[in-house]
Protein backbone atom coordinates (compact mmCIF):
# COMPACT_ATOMS: atom_id res chain seq x y z
CA UNK A 1 0.00 0.00 0.00
CA UNK A 2 1.63 3.29 -1.04
CA UNK A 3 2.31 5.88 1.67
CA UNK A 4 -0.81 7.97 1.63
CA UNK A 5 0.46 11.59 1.71
CA UNK A 6 3.18 11.36 -0.96
CA UNK A 7 0.73 9.28 -3.01
CA UNK A 8 -2.00 11.91 -2.74
CA UNK A 9 0.48 14.72 -3.52
CA UNK A 10 1.20 13.01 -6.83
CA UNK A 11 -2.47 12.42 -7.53
CA UNK A 12 -3.16 16.13 -7.03
CA UNK A 13 -0.08 17.09 -9.08
CA UNK A 14 -1.67 15.24 -12.02
CA UNK A 15 -5.04 16.95 -11.43
CA UNK A 16 -3.32 20.37 -11.15
CA UNK A 17 -1.34 19.77 -14.34
CA UNK A 18 -4.52 18.89 -16.27
CA UNK A 19 -6.35 21.93 -14.86
CA UNK A 20 -3.47 24.33 -15.72
CA UNK A 21 -3.21 22.86 -19.25
CA UNK A 22 -6.99 23.22 -19.72
CA UNK A 23 -7.02 26.79 -18.41
CA UNK A 24 -4.35 27.67 -20.98
CA UNK A 25 -6.49 26.54 -23.93
CA UNK A 26 -10.04 26.12 -22.56
CA UNK A 27 -10.64 23.86 -25.57
CA UNK A 28 -12.16 20.94 -23.71
CA UNK A 29 -14.38 22.82 -21.25
CA UNK A 30 -15.80 25.13 -23.88
CA UNK A 31 -16.61 22.27 -26.27
CA UNK A 32 -18.18 20.23 -23.44
CA UNK A 33 -20.25 23.21 -22.33
CA UNK A 34 -21.46 24.18 -25.81
CA UNK A 35 -22.31 20.57 -26.61
CA UNK A 36 -24.31 19.99 -23.43
CA UNK A 37 -26.12 23.30 -23.87
CA UNK A 38 -27.04 22.38 -27.44
CA UNK A 39 -28.42 19.02 -26.31
CA UNK A 40 -30.61 20.66 -23.66
CA UNK A 41 -31.82 23.36 -26.06
CA UNK A 42 -32.57 20.93 -28.89
CA UNK A 43 -34.54 18.61 -26.61
CA UNK A 44 -36.32 21.58 -25.09
CA UNK A 45 -37.54 22.78 -28.46
CA UNK A 46 -37.97 19.33 -30.04
CA UNK A 47 -40.45 18.05 -27.48
CA UNK A 48 -43.75 19.59 -26.66
CA UNK A 49 -42.99 20.40 -23.05
CA UNK A 50 -46.35 20.71 -21.44
CA UNK A 51 -46.45 20.62 -17.67
CA UNK A 52 -47.53 16.97 -17.55
CA UNK A 53 -44.65 15.56 -19.61
CA UNK A 54 -41.88 17.93 -18.55
CA UNK A 55 -40.87 15.89 -15.55
CA UNK A 56 -40.96 12.67 -17.55
CA UNK A 57 -38.52 13.96 -20.15
CA UNK A 58 -36.27 16.20 -18.07
CA UNK A 59 -34.18 13.48 -16.31
CA UNK A 60 -33.36 11.77 -19.59
CA UNK A 61 -32.44 15.05 -21.26
CA UNK A 62 -30.17 16.03 -18.37
CA UNK A 63 -28.26 12.74 -18.36
CA UNK A 64 -27.96 12.57 -22.14
CA UNK A 65 -26.38 16.05 -22.02
CA UNK A 66 -24.01 15.03 -19.20
CA UNK A 67 -23.05 11.72 -20.82
CA UNK A 68 -22.34 13.21 -24.25
CA UNK A 69 -20.42 16.16 -22.84
CA UNK A 70 -18.55 13.82 -20.50
CA UNK A 71 -17.62 11.64 -23.46
CA UNK A 72 -15.96 14.65 -25.11
CA UNK A 73 -13.87 15.18 -21.99
CA UNK A 74 -13.00 11.51 -21.54
CA UNK A 75 -11.94 11.10 -25.14
CA UNK A 76 -9.35 13.82 -24.59
CA UNK A 77 -8.11 12.55 -21.26
CA UNK A 78 -5.55 9.92 -22.30
CA UNK A 79 -5.86 10.23 -26.06
CA UNK A 80 -4.39 13.76 -25.94
CA UNK A 81 -1.52 12.53 -23.78
CA UNK A 82 -0.86 9.77 -26.30
CA UNK A 83 -1.15 12.00 -29.37
CA UNK A 84 1.17 14.62 -27.93
CA UNK A 85 3.65 11.99 -26.77
CA UNK A 86 3.48 12.98 -23.11
CA UNK A 87 1.95 9.70 -21.89
CA UNK A 88 5.39 8.04 -21.69
CA UNK A 89 6.64 10.93 -19.54
CA UNK A 90 3.75 10.35 -17.15
CA UNK A 91 4.32 6.58 -17.08
CA UNK A 92 8.03 7.08 -16.41
CA UNK A 93 7.41 8.91 -13.15
CA UNK A 94 8.10 6.85 -10.01
CA UNK A 95 4.51 6.47 -8.88
CA UNK A 96 2.15 3.57 -8.58
CA UNK A 97 0.09 3.40 -11.78
CA UNK A 98 -3.07 3.68 -9.67
CA UNK A 99 -2.03 7.26 -8.77
CA UNK A 100 -2.10 8.12 -12.48
CA UNK A 101 -5.57 6.58 -12.78
CA UNK A 102 -6.84 8.42 -9.73
CA UNK A 103 -5.37 11.76 -10.85
CA UNK A 104 -6.86 11.44 -14.32
CA UNK A 105 -10.21 10.26 -12.94
CA UNK A 106 -10.46 13.17 -10.49
CA UNK A 107 -9.56 15.56 -13.30
CA UNK A 108 -12.38 14.13 -15.41
CA UNK A 109 -14.84 14.37 -12.50
CA UNK A 110 -13.77 17.99 -12.01
CA UNK A 111 -14.22 18.95 -15.67
CA UNK A 112 -17.61 17.23 -15.97
CA UNK A 113 -18.69 18.85 -12.67
CA UNK A 114 -17.76 22.32 -13.93
CA UNK A 115 -19.97 21.76 -16.99
CA UNK A 116 -22.77 20.46 -14.75
CA UNK A 117 -22.55 23.53 -12.50
CA UNK A 118 -23.03 25.76 -15.55
CA UNK A 119 -25.80 23.79 -17.28
CA UNK A 120 -27.84 22.89 -14.20
CA UNK A 121 -29.36 26.38 -13.67
CA UNK A 122 -30.09 26.62 -17.40
CA UNK A 123 -31.72 23.21 -17.28
CA UNK A 124 -33.84 24.18 -14.24
CA UNK A 125 -35.05 27.34 -15.99
CA UNK A 126 -35.75 25.74 -19.38
CA UNK A 127 -37.65 22.82 -17.90
CA UNK A 128 -39.51 24.94 -15.31
CA UNK A 129 -38.18 22.94 -12.39
CA UNK A 130 -38.14 24.00 -8.77
CA UNK A 131 -34.89 25.29 -7.26
CA UNK A 132 -35.86 23.36 -4.10
CA UNK A 133 -34.85 20.13 -5.87
CA UNK A 134 -31.33 21.35 -6.57
CA UNK A 135 -29.51 19.94 -3.47
CA UNK A 136 -30.78 16.41 -4.07
CA UNK A 137 -30.15 16.73 -7.81
CA UNK A 138 -26.55 17.75 -7.09
CA UNK A 139 -26.14 14.66 -4.89
CA UNK A 140 -27.31 12.35 -7.68
CA UNK A 141 -25.15 14.18 -10.20
CA UNK A 142 -22.07 13.68 -8.03
CA UNK A 143 -22.70 9.92 -7.72
CA UNK A 144 -23.53 9.57 -11.42
CA UNK A 145 -20.49 11.59 -12.48
CA UNK A 146 -18.12 9.52 -10.32
CA UNK A 147 -19.47 6.29 -11.82
CA UNK A 148 -19.32 7.61 -15.38
CA UNK A 149 -15.83 9.16 -15.05
CA UNK A 150 -14.48 6.20 -13.05
CA UNK A 151 -15.20 3.66 -15.78
CA UNK A 152 -14.68 6.21 -18.56
CA UNK A 153 -11.13 6.99 -17.43
CA UNK A 154 -10.21 3.31 -17.51
CA UNK A 155 -11.74 2.84 -20.97
CA UNK A 156 -10.12 6.02 -22.21
CA UNK A 157 -6.75 4.51 -21.23
CA UNK A 158 -7.69 1.17 -22.80
CA UNK A 159 -8.36 2.59 -26.25
CA UNK A 160 -5.21 4.70 -26.62
CA UNK A 161 -3.32 1.88 -28.33
CA UNK A 162 -6.06 1.35 -30.91
CA UNK A 163 -6.43 3.18 -34.21
CA UNK A 164 -10.11 4.22 -34.16
CA UNK A 165 -9.96 5.24 -30.51
CA UNK A 166 -12.38 8.20 -30.63
CA UNK A 167 -15.03 5.94 -32.19
CA UNK A 168 -14.23 2.95 -30.02
CA UNK A 169 -14.49 4.76 -26.69
CA UNK A 170 -18.28 5.46 -26.75
CA UNK A 171 -18.99 2.04 -28.28
CA UNK A 172 -17.18 0.32 -25.41
CA UNK A 173 -18.18 2.68 -22.64
CA UNK A 174 -21.91 3.26 -23.07
CA UNK A 175 -22.99 -0.39 -22.65
CA UNK A 176 -20.93 -0.64 -19.45
CA UNK A 177 -22.32 2.56 -17.90
CA UNK A 178 -25.96 1.63 -18.57
CA UNK A 179 -26.49 0.88 -14.83
CA UNK A 180 -25.15 4.35 -13.93
CA UNK A 181 -27.29 6.10 -16.51
CA UNK A 182 -30.44 4.14 -15.60
CA UNK A 183 -30.03 4.69 -11.86
CA UNK A 184 -29.19 8.35 -12.30
CA UNK A 185 -32.23 8.94 -14.55
CA UNK A 186 -34.57 7.06 -12.18
CA UNK A 187 -33.24 8.94 -9.14
CA UNK A 188 -33.49 12.30 -10.93
CA UNK A 189 -37.08 11.51 -11.93
CA UNK A 190 -37.90 10.54 -8.34
CA UNK A 191 -36.51 13.85 -7.06
CA UNK A 192 -38.53 15.86 -9.58
CA UNK A 193 -41.69 13.84 -8.78
CA UNK A 194 -41.02 14.14 -5.02
CA UNK A 195 -41.30 10.39 -4.56
CA UNK A 196 -40.31 8.91 -1.18
CA UNK A 197 -36.76 7.54 -0.97
CA UNK A 198 -38.04 4.01 -0.33
CA UNK A 199 -39.47 3.92 -3.88
CA UNK A 200 -36.03 4.37 -5.43
CA UNK A 201 -33.78 2.89 -2.77
CA UNK A 202 -32.83 0.02 -5.11
CA UNK A 203 -31.67 2.45 -7.79
CA UNK A 204 -29.68 4.38 -5.22
CA UNK A 205 -28.03 1.18 -3.98
CA UNK A 206 -27.24 0.13 -7.55
CA UNK A 207 -25.58 3.48 -8.26
CA UNK A 208 -23.47 3.42 -5.08
CA UNK A 209 -22.51 -0.23 -5.62
CA UNK A 210 -21.56 0.44 -9.25
CA UNK A 211 -19.36 3.37 -8.19
CA UNK A 212 -17.61 1.32 -5.51
CA UNK A 213 -17.13 -1.87 -7.55
CA UNK A 214 -15.99 -0.23 -10.77
CA UNK A 215 -13.67 2.21 -8.98
CA UNK A 216 -12.00 -0.70 -7.20
CA UNK A 217 -11.79 -2.72 -10.44
CA UNK A 218 -10.38 0.21 -12.40
CA UNK A 219 -7.82 0.80 -9.67
CA UNK A 220 -6.61 -2.80 -9.94
CA UNK A 221 -6.82 -3.14 -13.73
CA UNK A 222 -5.19 0.15 -14.70
CA UNK A 223 -1.64 -1.22 -14.51
CA UNK A 224 -2.53 -4.00 -17.00
CA UNK A 225 -4.36 -1.57 -19.26
CA UNK A 226 -1.33 0.72 -19.56
CA UNK A 227 0.92 -2.15 -20.61
CA UNK A 228 1.37 -1.95 -24.39
CA UNK B 1 18.30 -4.29 -3.78
CA UNK B 2 20.25 -7.02 -5.52
CA UNK B 3 22.87 -7.34 -8.24
CA UNK B 4 26.29 -5.94 -8.87
CA UNK B 5 26.98 -2.39 -7.70
CA UNK B 6 29.46 -2.03 -10.56
CA UNK B 7 26.90 -2.67 -13.28
CA UNK B 8 24.19 -0.05 -13.29
CA UNK B 9 22.42 -1.80 -16.16
CA UNK B 10 22.54 -5.56 -16.41
CA UNK B 11 20.60 -7.43 -19.08
CA UNK B 12 20.67 -11.20 -19.49
CA UNK B 13 18.95 -13.21 -22.25
CA UNK B 14 16.33 -10.51 -22.73
CA UNK B 15 13.49 -11.48 -25.04
CA UNK B 16 10.67 -9.18 -26.09
CA UNK B 17 8.00 -10.35 -28.48
CA UNK B 18 4.91 -8.60 -29.81
CA UNK B 19 2.53 -11.45 -30.55
CA UNK B 20 4.51 -14.03 -32.53
CA UNK B 21 7.16 -11.54 -33.63
CA UNK B 22 10.24 -11.47 -31.44
CA UNK B 23 12.00 -8.09 -31.59
CA UNK B 24 14.66 -8.83 -28.99
CA UNK B 25 15.89 -12.43 -29.20
CA UNK B 26 18.26 -12.80 -26.27
CA UNK B 27 20.05 -9.54 -25.56
CA UNK B 28 23.01 -9.65 -23.16
CA UNK B 29 24.38 -6.25 -22.19
CA UNK B 30 25.92 -4.53 -19.19
CA UNK B 31 26.68 -0.88 -18.58
CA UNK B 32 29.09 -0.13 -15.75
CA UNK B 33 28.65 2.72 -13.29
CA UNK B 34 29.80 6.00 -14.86
CA UNK B 35 30.14 4.46 -18.32
CA UNK B 36 28.76 6.03 -21.54
CA UNK B 37 27.64 3.21 -23.82
CA UNK B 38 26.48 3.94 -27.34
CA UNK B 39 24.17 1.42 -28.97
CA UNK B 40 23.84 1.59 -32.74
CA UNK B 41 21.74 -0.45 -35.09
CA UNK B 42 19.63 -0.21 -38.24
CA UNK B 43 15.93 0.72 -38.22
CA UNK B 44 13.86 -2.06 -36.71
CA UNK B 45 16.79 -3.57 -34.82
CA UNK B 46 14.93 -3.15 -31.53
CA UNK B 47 16.81 -0.17 -30.04
CA UNK B 48 13.68 1.66 -28.92
CA UNK B 49 12.09 -1.57 -27.68
CA UNK B 50 15.21 -2.21 -25.59
CA UNK B 51 15.04 1.34 -24.19
CA UNK B 52 11.33 0.91 -23.44
CA UNK B 53 12.04 -2.30 -21.52
CA UNK B 54 14.90 -0.75 -19.50
CA UNK B 55 12.80 2.33 -18.70
CA UNK B 56 9.85 0.10 -17.55
CA UNK B 57 7.51 1.32 -20.30
CA UNK B 58 7.25 -2.22 -21.69
CA UNK B 59 7.43 -5.49 -19.80
CA UNK B 60 9.94 -8.05 -21.10
CA UNK B 61 8.71 -11.40 -22.41
CA UNK B 62 11.65 -13.23 -20.88
CA UNK B 63 15.11 -12.78 -19.44
CA UNK B 64 16.47 -10.66 -16.64
CA UNK B 65 16.87 -6.90 -16.45
CA UNK B 66 18.41 -5.10 -13.48
CA UNK B 67 18.74 -1.35 -13.33
CA UNK B 68 20.65 0.31 -10.48
CA UNK B 69 20.46 -3.04 -8.71
CA UNK B 70 16.67 -3.29 -8.89
CA UNK B 71 15.03 -6.13 -10.75
CA UNK B 72 12.46 -4.80 -13.23
CA UNK B 73 10.02 -7.56 -12.33
CA UNK B 74 9.43 -6.31 -8.80
CA UNK B 75 11.14 -2.92 -8.56
CA UNK B 76 9.74 -0.92 -11.49
CA UNK B 77 8.85 2.13 -9.38
CA UNK B 78 12.34 2.17 -7.79
CA UNK B 79 13.93 1.85 -11.25
CA UNK B 80 11.94 4.80 -12.57
CA UNK B 81 13.37 6.97 -9.81
CA UNK B 82 16.92 6.08 -10.90
CA UNK B 83 16.56 6.88 -14.60
CA UNK B 84 16.03 9.88 -16.84
CA UNK B 85 14.88 9.23 -20.41
CA UNK B 86 15.42 11.49 -23.39
CA UNK B 87 13.88 10.16 -26.58
CA UNK B 88 13.01 11.56 -29.99
CA UNK B 89 9.66 12.45 -28.40
CA UNK B 90 10.05 15.29 -25.91
CA UNK B 91 7.54 13.87 -23.35
CA UNK B 92 6.52 17.46 -22.59
CA UNK B 93 3.16 19.20 -22.40
CA UNK B 94 3.23 21.79 -25.15
CA UNK B 95 0.39 23.90 -23.72
CA UNK B 96 2.38 24.38 -20.51
CA UNK B 97 5.42 26.58 -20.11
CA UNK B 98 8.88 25.12 -19.48
CA UNK B 99 8.56 26.10 -15.84
CA UNK B 100 5.13 24.47 -15.47
CA UNK B 101 6.34 21.29 -17.15
CA UNK B 102 9.34 21.03 -14.86
CA UNK B 103 7.29 21.92 -11.76
CA UNK B 104 4.89 19.07 -12.56
CA UNK B 105 7.71 16.56 -13.02
CA UNK B 106 9.48 17.85 -9.91
CA UNK B 107 6.37 17.05 -7.84
CA UNK B 108 6.10 13.60 -9.37
CA UNK B 109 9.78 12.87 -8.55
CA UNK B 110 9.70 14.49 -5.05
CA UNK B 111 12.48 16.91 -6.04
CA UNK B 112 13.51 19.10 -3.07
CA UNK B 113 13.92 22.91 -3.48
CA UNK B 114 11.85 22.79 -6.64
CA UNK B 115 12.19 26.40 -7.83
CA UNK B 116 15.98 26.51 -7.35
CA UNK B 117 16.40 23.19 -9.12
CA UNK B 118 14.22 24.33 -12.06
CA UNK B 119 16.36 27.44 -12.45
CA UNK B 120 19.56 25.37 -12.30
CA UNK B 121 18.53 22.91 -15.01
CA UNK B 122 17.01 25.59 -17.24
CA UNK B 123 20.20 27.68 -17.04
CA UNK B 124 22.20 24.59 -17.83
CA UNK B 125 20.30 23.97 -21.07
CA UNK B 126 20.23 27.68 -21.93
CA UNK B 127 16.48 28.18 -21.60
CA UNK B 128 16.34 30.43 -18.55
CA UNK B 129 14.67 33.59 -19.84
CA UNK B 130 12.13 31.63 -21.92
CA UNK B 131 10.86 29.67 -18.91
CA UNK B 132 7.36 31.21 -18.98
CA UNK B 133 6.73 30.65 -22.68
CA UNK B 134 4.51 27.72 -23.73
CA UNK B 135 6.59 24.82 -25.02
CA UNK B 136 4.67 24.88 -28.34
CA UNK B 137 6.39 28.19 -29.15
CA UNK B 138 9.86 26.58 -28.85
CA UNK B 139 11.88 25.34 -31.81
CA UNK B 140 12.53 21.59 -32.05
CA UNK B 141 16.08 22.13 -30.73
CA UNK B 142 14.83 24.12 -27.73
CA UNK B 143 12.21 21.47 -26.97
CA UNK B 144 14.88 18.79 -27.03
CA UNK B 145 17.07 20.82 -24.66
CA UNK B 146 14.09 21.16 -22.36
CA UNK B 147 13.59 17.39 -22.62
CA UNK B 148 17.17 16.96 -21.36
CA UNK B 149 16.42 19.38 -18.49
CA UNK B 150 13.33 17.29 -17.66
CA UNK B 151 15.33 14.07 -17.69
CA UNK B 152 18.02 15.55 -15.40
CA UNK B 153 15.62 17.36 -13.06
CA UNK B 154 15.66 14.65 -10.39
CA UNK B 155 19.40 14.14 -10.85
CA UNK B 156 19.16 10.48 -11.90
CA UNK B 157 22.33 8.37 -11.79
CA UNK B 158 21.33 6.73 -15.12
CA UNK B 159 20.43 8.52 -18.34
CA UNK B 160 18.79 6.72 -21.24
CA UNK B 161 19.04 8.59 -24.53
CA UNK B 162 16.96 7.10 -27.33
CA UNK B 163 18.04 8.77 -30.58
CA UNK B 164 17.99 12.20 -28.93
CA UNK B 165 19.25 13.93 -32.10
CA UNK B 166 16.34 12.86 -34.35
CA UNK B 167 14.82 15.81 -36.20
CA UNK B 168 17.42 18.34 -35.06
CA UNK B 169 19.21 20.65 -37.47
CA UNK B 170 23.03 20.76 -37.45
CA UNK B 171 23.25 23.68 -35.04
CA UNK B 172 20.80 22.13 -32.58
CA UNK B 173 22.50 18.74 -32.89
CA UNK B 174 25.87 20.35 -32.12
CA UNK B 175 24.38 22.01 -29.02
CA UNK B 176 22.94 18.68 -27.97
CA UNK B 177 26.35 17.05 -28.42
CA UNK B 178 27.93 19.72 -26.17
CA UNK B 179 25.27 19.07 -23.56
CA UNK B 180 25.84 15.33 -23.76
CA UNK B 181 29.59 15.88 -23.36
CA UNK B 182 28.76 17.76 -20.15
CA UNK B 183 26.51 14.92 -19.05
CA UNK B 184 29.28 12.44 -19.80
CA UNK B 185 31.69 14.56 -17.77
CA UNK B 186 29.44 14.24 -14.70
CA UNK B 187 30.14 10.48 -14.71
CA UNK B 188 26.55 9.48 -14.90
CA UNK B 189 25.83 6.11 -16.41
CA UNK B 190 24.56 6.77 -19.93
CA UNK B 191 23.07 4.41 -22.49
CA UNK B 192 22.46 6.13 -25.82
CA UNK B 193 21.00 4.74 -29.04
CA UNK B 194 21.72 6.55 -32.28
CA UNK B 195 21.88 6.17 -36.06
CA UNK B 196 24.79 8.57 -36.19
CA UNK B 197 27.90 6.40 -36.01
CA UNK B 198 30.32 9.33 -35.72
CA UNK B 199 28.43 10.99 -32.87
CA UNK B 200 28.00 7.64 -31.17
CA UNK B 201 31.70 6.93 -31.31
CA UNK B 202 32.60 10.48 -30.27
CA UNK B 203 30.43 10.43 -27.16
CA UNK B 204 30.61 6.83 -25.97
CA UNK B 205 33.26 5.09 -23.87
CA UNK B 206 32.10 1.86 -25.45
CA UNK B 207 30.00 1.07 -28.51
CA UNK B 208 27.70 -1.86 -29.20
CA UNK B 209 25.81 -2.94 -32.30
CA UNK B 210 22.28 -4.27 -31.99
CA UNK B 211 21.32 -6.28 -35.05
CA UNK B 212 18.81 -9.06 -35.56
CA UNK B 213 17.50 -8.67 -32.01
CA UNK B 214 20.88 -9.43 -30.40
CA UNK B 215 24.03 -7.57 -29.40
CA UNK B 216 26.13 -8.48 -32.41
CA UNK B 217 29.30 -6.64 -31.45
CA UNK B 218 30.74 -4.47 -28.70
CA UNK B 219 34.09 -2.82 -28.14
CA UNK B 220 35.75 -0.04 -26.16
CA UNK B 221 36.24 3.21 -28.04
CA UNK B 222 39.97 3.00 -27.47
CA UNK B 223 40.04 -0.19 -29.56
CA UNK B 224 38.43 1.41 -32.62
CA UNK B 225 38.73 4.36 -34.99
CA UNK B 226 35.79 5.79 -36.94
CA UNK B 227 36.64 4.07 -40.23
CA UNK B 228 37.11 0.69 -38.60
CA UNK B 229 33.85 1.05 -36.68
CA UNK B 230 31.92 1.93 -39.83
CA UNK B 231 33.27 -1.17 -41.57
CA UNK B 232 32.39 -3.40 -38.64
CA UNK B 233 28.91 -1.85 -38.43
CA UNK B 234 28.04 -2.39 -42.10
CA UNK B 235 29.45 -5.92 -41.97
CA UNK B 236 27.19 -6.89 -39.04
CA UNK B 237 24.15 -5.08 -40.35
CA UNK B 238 24.52 -6.76 -43.78
CA UNK B 239 24.81 -10.18 -42.14
CA UNK B 240 21.58 -9.69 -40.20
CA UNK B 241 19.41 -8.19 -42.95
Amino acid sequence: MPLIMPYLRKVFAIVAKDVVAELRTREMLSSMFVFSLLVILIFNFAFDLRAENQKTLAPGVLWVAIAFAGMLGLSRSFIMEKDRGSIEGLLLTPVDRSAIYLGKMLGNVLFISVVEIVILPIFVVLFNLSARDLPLLVGVMILGTIGFAGVGTLFSAMVIHTRAREVLLPILLFPVVIPVMLSAVKLTAAILDRLPFADVQNWFSLLVAFDAIFMALSFILFDYVMEE
Amino acid sequence: MVGSALNQIEIRRLVKAFGNRAVLKGVDLTVAEGEFLTLVGPNGAGKTTLMNVISTLTKPTGGLVRVAGYDLADGAVAVRRQIGLVSHKTLLYDDLSAEQNLRFYARMYDVPNVEARIETVLRRVGLWGRQRDPVRTYSRGMQQRLAIARAMLHDPPILLLDEPDTGLDQHAAAMLTDLLHEVGATRRTVLMTTHNLDRGLELGDRVAILAGGRIAYQAAKSELDAEQFREVYYQYVKQRV
